[in-house]
């Protein structure tokens, strides 16, 4: 006897009958078929197992389990499971589970090896870039497209998108900004204040707001909040074969959805850096004034002094710069995206996370480039 | 009247995939003119692959489908274009835009392809909606209907521009009975009232011995087309176990018996 559930018998020759008792359910404990391979493998002249279930009381998927992985172990060692002892449902169970028992093997990416998967990063890397420049050459044209009139751009969606980038975006880049502001007046206090040259505070705001971290701050914010919900949408659209209905009827996808938020976004950029360079001169001046105790007027006229008309155009190319970044990544993350949720969930975080790369790289390179210009 | 036997699509020696994965190899057939053309298969067997090969979403590996002689995926932009204004395609799950109404959706390809007034447009919106039975819907979003309506009103944007031909894909899928039925009944009327030729990719039998009156059996495993003709005669003369299981929801092939009677049986 193996346990209380099963018992072994040898009275027909070269046969084991395996007489099974009790209740076989998943809640009670089941034996494993440890116990019969041994003892198959004790006896090396039994060809063929069957089973003797009248003393069987209840039983549930726990015991066709418990058949279902037997009969395998047994076919790997050419001995032949006859299921016609069993109660009649789960013979039935069991041949329907055996129907689908070849193993298929998922699809999976090969980079067991160290090179292979550099090999394939690199590809993926190509393909992205090719992917990219194509995307890129496709809002060219339909640009082109748009300017000679022959684009079918819908301006409903333009306005709706200009909207969300400004009015519906005004709140939280004032607030941002003018936090900035105050977190550079406040730095710069502290080492200004030893030399004694705090009214130079308003240089600093102005300046650094204006040259570049408006823009920046106002970038990332964007990126977060547009880029990412363009690279939904389109997803969802493509998910829902929005995208597909638009093709088939003719109109390019580009056009008719990429255009009006490229847009809407290249347009609003600069206008929010804009107020963005206000709000941030703004929160400096609050912090200069009430808790430094500068003289307004000083600070003002330090502020228009130092902030030179060329630092507000470096800052206006910046804004154009992110703005376009942030409408393509978005745009082309969600138009290839894969159908599915998960697919619209990496879009959206593939979406900001180019952005904000892209923001950060875009800065370095417009730096140093105003850097040999000497701007 | 005699019935037009002209073949309007014909597909020849085409192989569907994606990258190096073969779907579908070396698929030949042709629909004639008002025919209801339906092509069959278990799921994942590569008919939406198919479809999407013949309305020019994917470019087959090899091989061409001609619309009345010319090669869809040998002409340029423009000419493809052309090719995709005869015809009309209801998604699976209609595909409505959903930044737009119901109307919108219809008046679209309208606005886009015709001459006609924006008012004109307008009521002939409306008269597609009230076709497909959703008259007094022209307001409303597509989140703000059922699954079926969302069907109807695809089909009505579909029929927009009065194709000559009408791709279905999988038209009954996750429709209720009724909701079914009537759009069989609609995808009739559309062949019978408009004289539009119809494809529909299904495997639903109910719709394809309704509404079926030509297609093909596409086979997953042999990653082939193993059988054509109309559907009934299709079950009637096949002898290929794998279309008679699909065709008889497989109550021709029988589960291994028992003749035991069963003890205790509680549930699985």
């Amino acid at each position: 006897m193996l346990t209380e559930k099963i018992n072994f018998d040898y009275s027909t020759p070269k046969t084991l009958t395996i007489k099974l008792s009790g209740e076989w359910i998943i809640s009670a404990v089941l034996p494993g078929t440890g116990g019969i391979l041994s003892e198959l493998a004790a006896h090396k002249d039994i060809a063929q197992i069957i089973f003797d279930s009248s003393e069987m009381s209840n039983w549930d998927s726990g015991f066709i389990s418990f058949l279902f992985q037997l009969t395998k172990e047994c076919k790997r060692i050419n001995v032949r499971v006859l299921h016609h002892g069993l109660p009649q449902g789960a013979e039935k169970l069991l041949a329907l589970a055996l129907l689908s028992n070849d193993k298929k093997i998922a699809p999976q990416n090969d980079h067991e090896f160290f090179f292979g998967w550099i090999g394939e990063k690199v590809l993926n890397l190509l393909k992205s870039i090719h992917s990219f420049l194509n995307f890129l050459g496709e809002v060219t044209l339909s640009f082109l497209h748009l300017i000679t009139g022959r684009a079918y751009v819908r301006w409903d969606d333009f306005f709706f998108t200009v909207q969300r980038c400004g009015v519906d975006a005004f709140f939280l880049v004032s607030l941002l900004s003018v936090l900035l502001g105050m977190i550079l007046a406040f730095v710069g206090a502290i080492q200004l204040r030893m030399l004694g040259a705090q009214i130079y505070i308003a240089d600093i705001v102005g300046i650094a707001m204006v040259r570049v971290l408006a823009a920046v701050m106002t970038g990332i914010f964007m990126s977060g909040r547009i880029g990412a919900s363009f690279a939904a949408e389109l997803g969802i659209m493509q998910a829902n074969e929005e995208i597909d209905a638009l093709k088939t009827l003719g109109v390019s996808p580009v056009e008719f959805l990429v255009m009006p938020r490229v847009l809407a976004l290249f347009i609003m950029m600069p206008l929010l850096t804009l107020y963005a360079d206000l709000m941030g001169i703004l929160g400096g001046f609050i912090i200069s004034v009430s808790m430094l105790h500068l003289n307004p007027i000083e600070y003002w006229n330090h502020t228009q002094n130092a902030v030179r008309i060329k630092y507000l155009w470096v800052g206006l190319i910046h804004s154009l710069v992110f703005g376009l970044i942030i409408a393509i990544s978005g745009c082309i993350r969600g138009m290839k995206c894969e159908r599915s949720s998960a697919g619209v969930g990496e879009a959206t975080t593939s979406a900001v996370v180019t952005s904000i790369t892209g923001i950060v790289i875009a800065t370095a390179i417009i730096t140093f480039i105003c850097q040999i210009l000497g701007v | 009247m005699e019935k037009d036997l002209h073949p309007v699509i014909e597909v020849r020696n085409l192989d569907l995939g994606y990258d190096d994965y073969i779907v579908m190899r070396d698929l030949n057939f042709s629909v004639r003119k008002n025919d209801i053309f339906v092509i069959m298969g278990v799921s994942g067997c590569g008919k939406s692959t198919l479809l999407k090969a013949m309305i020019g979403l994917n470019e087959p590996l090899k091989g061409e489908v001609l619309y009345d002689g010319k090669s869809f995926w040998g002409a340029d932009e423009a000419g493809q274009q052309k090719i995709m204004r005869r015809f009309g395609v209801l998604y699976q799950g209609g595909a409505l835009w959903s930044s737009l109404t119901l109307r919108e959706n219809v008046a679209l390809p309208l606005q886009i392809y015709s001459n006609l007034t924006v008012s004109q447009i307008r009521e002939l919106a409306s008269l597609k909606l009230s076709l497909v039975g959703l008259a007094g819907y022209e307001d409303f979003y597509p989140s703000q209907i059922s699954g079926g309506m969302r069907k109807r009103a695809g089909l009505a944007r579909a029929i927009a521009l009065d194709p000559d031909i009408v791709f279905f894909d999988e038209p009954s899928s996750g429709l209720d009975p009724v909701n079914a039925k009537m759009l069989d009944d609609l995808i009739l009327q559309l062949r019978d009232v408009l004289g539009a030729t119809i494809v529909v990719v299904t495997h639903e039998l109910a719709s394809i011995f309704t509404v079926g009156s030509n297609g093909i059996f596409l086979d997953a495993e042999s990653k082939s087309m193993i059988a054509s003709g109309n559907p009934k005669d299709i079950l009637t003369n096949s002898t290929d176990p794998r279309v008679i299981q699909f065709l008889t929801r497989g109550r021709k092939i029988s589960l291994p018996q028992a003749d035991k009677p069963a003890v205790g049986r509680q549930g699985v």
